[in-house]
């Protein structure tokens, strides 16, 4: 993330996204404002990536996010020592790396950061996976802090009528949790407002994403795992909309001016699950290498994928139903659908599949994936087998032959 | 004589015994996990038939990558090699991100009759999960009388109900006379009981676990043998020689926290009021799988209890390779166990025990250092 002060070529100088400077500003006051928290009084919630974080927001809590605490500790290359760490505690080598940094951290404040602040509490919702259930249950025990759960059962084929009523009670049970923790009553008004600003947040980090189905894409799959963080982390505050308004116009301005993320885009391609945070800037320039973009990707965009289900005038009656139904807590079936809408919606001549060994729910069935994607719509697929954060896993020297051949094929079509 | 040989021949080859059955006009419902609310499958009539999984994975291959634990690679192989079509449906609790990747996976590549997915509660002490748990057991059953296309009773639920109380009671007192002279029934003997008791036709294994509880009462007590009395603490366990492992090693078996052992048969069902209520507080008060949440501590309570009870000197963790919740709350257990001086050691299998000679060892080693 850092460039190295030799002078500037000014062909990249141009494809440089200039509002990664602002970016970085809000980031650090956002870190900088929960390490504080403690001197200023706020309380800090820990919550999960997929978790709903409007009501913190209402309820003037910090939300702090450990998964991306692991995606730094992944892209600063601390990936191994910590996860090595964690393994001396007695976690097992094949656990999620971001759960075994995280939990590495936490007693001797480790990582580029220097550890998270401290929660007050933890909010855990298992809409992508059962393994922050027992990283939350760890933590909950290290900290002795009071732990949410929030219960978002897993849609196999449908979202039931009986997992509708069961979430939406929860909805209401966590606001109470919120009350009870800080001490004060939610204001319900407020509620409302942060949840049409979050949905509007969602929208236009959608249209951001979208601007890459233009040819060339301005933007690239690795550009948005940089700008992500914002959605994630302050979903539902003025912050986002302000910063994604001025991404979306730079991004137009770019498409205009024909300023494209990869310098001559011939191939689009798609990629699948989380990025390999301490492999971007190489993998990026590997494919730009053969003059292929990642135009998009499902993991960005799970972050606005759910919004149909949810009415901005109605937040808190239909984010249960948002929530559940995410991509990570859908069939596999509808998952290869969703690639299949997005090879289309992108115009994408092939996909690059990361198959992660640290996420089970995202990784288990992607076999099926790729070949549901292949017969439906005749594009090559590529299968990397690595690891988001624990570089132990990733053999360079074969990804980049499996690239190479997989960039040949694609070629010769 | 007791009826050990029938156990063990079925827990040997359960697929060749439902093969029999369905001979007899048996339906066979597959299930996986010991969240299966079995009783709904027995009361449609049915037998609920636990799939296990064996070794030597080759088609699965296709569509599981490595890092998948062996349990679910090795029933996703028996299906698509075709060794599991005498199923007429196959049930799937929800409880790891394994499972209910599996369920997926199996529903779009496998043909074993209905597809029905259970998608419990993860967390299972809040009322509201209460209520969701009731309310998953009533879709269930709507779902199971339409696999099979049956009308479920009250009275067909209340005589489940009944049935399996009385099978978790034998069970539970196999355990208990066991636990207090394991010299009368071997380890490996418990364990083709237990395996064979979630595969069998339920009203032939009462008889049968009834006969077996019988001759343990009139018979010879043995001297009490010199093993150090040790507890099993993990996931699935269906390798038989791990028993007779630990048994040469100088070990004897008392107790366990499996999901094919005490987890399975832990818990009575009422018969008074709502009687699908009553059979959802029983998954939820039964001590949880660590997929599920009840409780920061609960587990590591439990399994102390367990100690205390049987009177271990020490607890092996046998835990299936890449099983993530069991492997997330190892840490946190042997720590429990170390401040109350238990002993713990882990060991991670396969499916199959390629490194039968480690496992040896390490046992051998770690029941040294146990008092006697």
């Amino acid at each position: 993330m850092t460039g190295n002060s030799q002078t500037p070529d000014p062909e990249k100088e141009k494809r440089k996204i200039k509002s990664v400077k602002k970016m970085k500003e809000i980031m650090t006051n956002y870190y900088m404002e929960a390490k504080t928290a403690e001197q200023t009084g706020k309380k800090v919630a820990w919550i999960t990536s997929g978790g709903p974080v409007e009501p913190l927001i209402v309820m003037d809590i910090i939300p702090v996010y450990p998964e991306n605490h692991g995606a730094m500790i992944g892209a600063s290359k601390m990936g191994v020592d910590l996860c090595e760490k964690s393994e001396q505690m007695g976690y097992s080598r094949d656990l999620c790396s971001y759960a075994r940094a995280d939990i590495a951290c936490a007693p001797v404040n480790g990582g580029p950061i220097g550890g998270l602040p401290r929660p007050d509490m933890l909010v855990c919702c298992n809409n992508i996976c059962g393994t922050v259930l027992k990283w939350y249950e760890v933590q909950a025990r290290y900290f002795k802090v009071p732990l949410f759960i929030l219960d978002t059962p897993f849609c196999h084929t449908e979202f039931s009528d009986e997992a509708r009523k069961y979430v939406r009670k929860q909805v209401d049970e966590y606001i109470e949790f919120l009350e009870m923790v800080c001490g004060k009553k939610c204001d319900f008004d407020r509620m409302a407002e942060v949840g049409k600003l979050s949905v509007r947040g969602q929208r236009l980090w959608q249209e951001v994403l979208d601007t890459a189905a233009h040819k060339p894409a301005p933007l690239s799959a690795f550009d948005a795992f940089f700008h992500l963080a914002l959605i994630v982390t302050l979903r539902g505050t003025q912050t986002v909309i302000d910063y994604y308004t001025g991404l979306l116009e730079e991004m137009k301005e770019r498409i205009t001016s024909g300023i494209s993320a990869v310098p001559n885009e011939k191939y689009r391609l798609l990629w699948d699950n989380l990025p390999v945070w301490y492999k971007t800037k190489w993998l990026s320039e590997k494919f730009a290498a053969h003059d292929a973009c990642l135009v998009a990707d499902t993991y960005t965009s799970a972050w606005c994928g759910s919004l149909k289900y949810i009415n901005e005038n109605d937040f808190l009656g239909t984010m249960a139903e948002g929530y559940s139904r995410i991509y990570l807590n859908i069939g596999v079936d509808e998952m290869a659908e969703t690639v299949i809408e997005m090879v289309d919606k992108y115009d994408a001549d092939g996909v690059v599949m990361h198959s992660n060994r640290s996420c089970k729910p995202y990784s288990l069935g992607q076999y099926d994936i790729q070949r549901i994607v292949q017969e439906k719509r005749k594009v090559p697929t590529l299968m990397i087998e690595a690891d988001m954060v624990d570089e132990r896993s990733f053999s360079e020297s074969q990804i980049e032959t499996r690239i190479d051949a997989f960039m040949e094929v694609l070629k010769s079509r | 004589m007791n009826n050990l040989a029938l156990f063990h021949g079925i827990a040997k080859n359960p697929d060749e015994y439902a093969r029999k059955l369905k001979k007899t006009g048996k339906k066979i419902v597959g299930y996986f996990c010991s969240y299966t609310p079995e009783e709904i499958i027995l009361a449609a009539g049915a037998v609920p038939f636990r799939i296990f999984g064996r070794g030597d994975v080759s088609l699965a291959d296709a569509h599981l990558q490595a890092y998948s634990c062996s349990l679910i690679r090795g029933a996703l192989e028996d299906a698509l090699s075709g060794s599991l079509d005498f199923l007429d449906g196959v049930v799937f609790p929800h409880t790891c991100d394994s499972i209910q990747r599996l369920s997926d996976i199996w529903r779009i590549n496998v043909k074993t009759g209905f597809h029905i997915d259970v998608v419990l509660p993860v967390k299972l002490d809040t009322k509201s999960s209460g209520e969701y748990m009731s309310d998953v057991l009533r879709k269930f059953l709507g779902d199971i009388e339409n696999g099979l296309g049956v009308v479920i009773s009250e009275d067909d639920l209340k005589s489940s109900v009944v049935k399996y109380n009385r099978i978790r009671s034998y069970l539970g007192k196999i355990y208990r006379i066991r636990s207090e002279n394991p010299a009368l029934i071997g380890s490996a003997d418990l364990h083709a009981i237990v395996k064979a008791s979630m595969v069998m036709e339920r009203d032939h294994l009462l008889e049968e676990l009834a006969a077996f509880t019988g001759s343990l009462h009139g018979g010879n007590v043995a001297v009490k043998p010199a093993g150090k009395r040790v507890v099993l603490a993990g996931g699935v366990c269906n390798l038989p020689d791990i028993y007779s492992i630990i048994e040469d090693s100088g070990g004897t078996v008392v107790g366990d926290d499996f999901c094919t052992g005490s987890r399975y048969f832990e818990g009575e069902i009422s018969l008074k009021g709502d009687i699908v209520e009553s059979i959802a507080k029983r998954y939820r008060e039964r001590i949880n799988c660590p997929a599920k949440h009840s409780g920061l501590l609960t587990r590591g309570e439990h399994i102390i209890k367990i100690v205390r009870e049987s009177g271990a000197k020490g607890v092996i963790f046998l835990f299936l390779k890449f099983c993530d919740p069991h492997s997330f709350d190892y840490p946190y257990l042997k720590d429990m166990l170390d401040r109350e001086g238990i002993p713990s050691m882990l060991f991670e299998i396969e499916e199959q025990l390629p490194s039968e000679g480690q496992f040896k060892t390490r046992c051998e080693a770690f029941l040294e250092m146990l008092e006697a």
